[in-house]
């Protein structure tokens, strides 16, 4: 195929480069229940898991399509074409110079090791389906924080994994939390003592190099009682002209007067599914915080979404999405208030631009008993030429009166006068645009560690370079 | 006469079909302060934005060139990198992006390689900020936004002060200001004046008393109907626009 021709099926897109293929282990394209057994042994799983799996590979094959989100392109899903198990190295390294060399010089490329150097405090870099560099700031080892890839986590902390893995997300709560349950592998492990605060964010860095690659990790979080800690994941995938498909699982648990917050930025290429599904339960005054940035992808479906299960416990969900040419972002927001004194804010931005589509839907849920409630969410549309579209779809399920909702929505467009000043002011027309969606994204941007934030908006202004016309 | 910044040749304008600009002739040389006068509606405004280069507005005839280049070959942001500012009488708001961030953008873009070091750009800032009595807090705001009439002429002022343009177009920058801020501003004004060409926009006499015109100009629907020095204001002031209409 052309380099033109790729570049027109997944558009112009930033980490666009690709290394050769070098699997150690790859797994013919489809999925069997033979397949799921395979990636289990393989890992030498305990027989629970192996259980687990073949049960969620089950509830996959009878499961239907989600009704919702874009039922056309999820259709197009070519489940027999995805490559569902792809090894690149043997085992997970935690010195960085005995990570293979081609995966080393991807990484680098990303800046990742540099990031960790100088700010985070601790990094498990994912590439195809595993873990292959993992690292841990001494000081926090001490603390008795785990962080492992999720693999090396059931390997050396099984009982954890068991009582909690699918407790937050069961396999059976849609079609693509059964997939990934069945051939999930990678992804992170975090435990948090009682009491112990992380300081600095960890990391994690997913990235899809193989053609046809499914990636499939699992994230497990638990932060004990009264602990907090910072979760980054940043994802990219480079540039082929067949379909990936990236099905993820993310399970938070915030025990009493614990605080998570997990941010994302995604900037998948344009090829690309990005069906995951994430959600924490909070007990008593725990706080969970989604920070969720979503760029590129065919189709993103995403909905964080938090439990409200203790009294007083705080959910915030803060997610900025961008929809090219060609992409539907259909993401948003579940809040469910089960417990009183309950509160939570949704702040949901998004910009479309070359007819892309992006859609808000959310979900609040305040029940019966859960009194005293307070929620507030905003939906804000930027739209940035006339072929664009954006719509929102809210769902309120609330079963007592003491609840205090807020909902306000608005969808603007970049005006001429913002425009013609900005350029008077020494910038061409795509600077001027790229200035504007910073600033439109900005409330989520700022809750970003600075690196990141740094990172989305040259992100943001590249989008915007031959935006105009 | 090769001091010419701009030079304006029997300007007609139309806005969505109606003219608004109907035949204006007007020439700036470097260190001259002109001023435009005339009443609400008159087609001031219009006139420094079609010299900036707003794209609702339609010259149907006439010539525009700044610094002998004709206008219609370049664009908005060509005119600014060559030195064209224009102080704004409604100022955009750009939510989210900080004024501080905006200034350092705005001076890279248009000084381009003889834009100052970050340090230097730091303390020129500093400098122009005590001048015009703003306070650093103002850097962290978003471009402004929620701001008052008086602080958006400052930030405007500050924006000029910057830029260092040599064709200043001051649209009302007057407007909303107490005295003292007058004062500051009419210092900023001077102070870039003597490199410049300056065009003032104004319906009150106030501005003039800090910042002396070479030029008066007033204006009465899209035209230019009477020009003189300095005393014309004092003029206008005490007899009104009644006298000059035709
Ligand atoms: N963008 C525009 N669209 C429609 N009418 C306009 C526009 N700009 C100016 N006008 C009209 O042109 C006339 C002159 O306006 P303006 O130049 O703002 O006057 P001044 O600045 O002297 O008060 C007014 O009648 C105004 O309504
Ligand atoms: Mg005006």
């Amino acid at each position: 195929m052309s380099g033109d021709s790729a570049r027109d099926a997944v558009g112009d897109y930033r980490y666009g480069f690709h290394d050769p293929e070098n699997a150690t282990i790859r797994f013919d394209k489809g999925l069997s229940e033979q397949v799921v057994r395979d990636i289990s042994e393989l890992k030498n799983e305990p027989q629970w898991m192996t259980d687990i799996r073949v049960k969620a590979y089950r509830r996959f094959m009878e499961m239907p399509m989600p009704s919702w989100g874009n039922c056309d392109m999820l259709n197009q899903i070519d489940f027999e074409a995805v490559t569902y198990f792809l090894r690149s190295s043997e085992g997970t390294e935690k010195n960085w110079d005995e990570v293979p060399e081609d995966i080393k010089n991807t990484f680098d490329r990303l800046g990742i090791p540099e990031a960790e150097q100088k700010w985070l405090g601790g990094v498990t870099a994912q590439y195809e389906s595993e873990a292959v560099y993992h690292s841990i700031r001494e000081d926090l080892e001490e603390q008795g924080v785990l962080f492992l890839d999720m693999d090396s986590g059931l390997k050396e902390y099984p009982d954890i994994v068991k009582k909690y893995f699918g407790t937050v997300v069961p396999a059976s709560d849609n079609k693509f939390s059964a997939l990934n349950t069945a051939v999930w592998s990678g992804g992170s492990f975090i435990y948090i003592p009682k009491g112990v605060h992380v300081e600095m964010p960890v990391q994690a860095y997913f990235r899809i190099n193989a053609k046809n690659m499914g990636q499939f990790e699992r994230t497990l979080i638990i932060a004990d009682e009264g602990s907090s800690i910072h979760y980054v994941e940043g994802c990219t995938a480079p540039t082929y002209s067949t379909e990936s498909l990236h099905s993820a699982v993310v399970e938070l648990i915030a025990m009493d007067g614990a605080k998570i917050r997990y941010s994302t930025v995604q900037n998948w290429s344009a090829n690309v599914y990005n069906l995951v599904t994430k959600r924490g339960i909070a007990h008593s005054n725990a706080t969970i915080e989604w920070v969720d940035g979503n760029i590129g992808s065919k189709l993103t479906m995403k909905y964080p979404a938090v439990i409200l299960k203790g009294e007083g416990a705080h959910a915030e969900v803060i997610s900025v999405a961008y929809a090219g040419k060609g992409q539907h972002q259909d993401a948003g927001a579940k809040v469910h208030h089960l417990a009183p004194n309950t509160t939570s804010n949704i702040l949901s931005k998004s910009i479309s631009k070359n007819g892309g589509r992006s859609s808000y839907r959310g979900m609040l849920q305040v029940t019966p008993k859960a009194h005293g409630c307070r929620s507030k969410v905003v939906c804000d549309a930027l739209m940035l030429d006339a072929d664009s579209q954006s719509d929102t779809y809210p769902t309120m399920e609330v079963g007592n009166s003491s609840a205090d909702l807020e909902h306000e929505a608005s969808v603007s467009k970049v005006s001429n006068d913002q425009l013609f000043y900005l350029m008077s002011r020494g910038h061409s027309e795509e600077e001027a645009m790229g200035m504007i969606v910073n600033g439109f994204f900005e409330p989520f941007t700022r809750e970003l560690p600075m690196e990141y934030a740094v990172e989305l908006n040259r992100l943001l202004e590249l989008e915007m370079e031959g935006a105009i016309g | 006469m090769g001091d010419e910044v701009l030079s304006i040749n029997d300007l007609h304008v139309s806005v969505e079909g109606n003219e608004i600009i109907k035949g204006i002739s007007l020439t700036i040389s470097v260190g001259e302060i002109h001023a435009i006068m005339g009443r609400n509606g008159a087609g001031k405004s219009t006139l420094a934005n079609v010299v900036m280069g707003h794209p609702s507005y339609e010259i149907t005839s006439g010539t525009i060139s700044f610094r002998g280049t004709p206008l219609e070959e370049m664009e908005v942001f060509e005119r600014a990198r060559a030195g064209m500012f224009l102080s704004f009488q409604y100022p955009s708001s750009i939510p989210g992006v900080q004024v501080g961030t905006f200034l350092r953008k705005s001076v890279s873009a248009v000084r381009g390689e003889n834009a100052p070091s970050a340090r230097d750009f730091r303390k020129e800032l500093k400098g122009h900020m005590e001048s015009l009595d703003m306070d650093r807090s103002f850097l962290s705001r978003y471009v402004n936004d929620g701001f008052s009439g008086g602080e958006k002429k400052r930030l405007e002022i500050l924006q000029m002060l910057l830029l260092n343009p040599c064709l200043a177009l001051l649209d009302e920058t007057d407007s909303g200001l107490d005295i003292d801020a007058l004062r500051v501003v009419a210092d900023g004004i001077n102070s870039i004046a003597p490199e410049a060409g300056c065009l003032l926009i104004t319906h009150y006499q106030r501005l003039l008393e800090h910042v002396k015109p070479d030029f008066v100009h007033v204006m009465i629907d899209g035209k230019i109907v009477k020009t003189g020095g300095a005393e014309l204001a004092g003029d206008l002031e005490a007899k009104g626009y009644d006298w000059l209409e035709a």
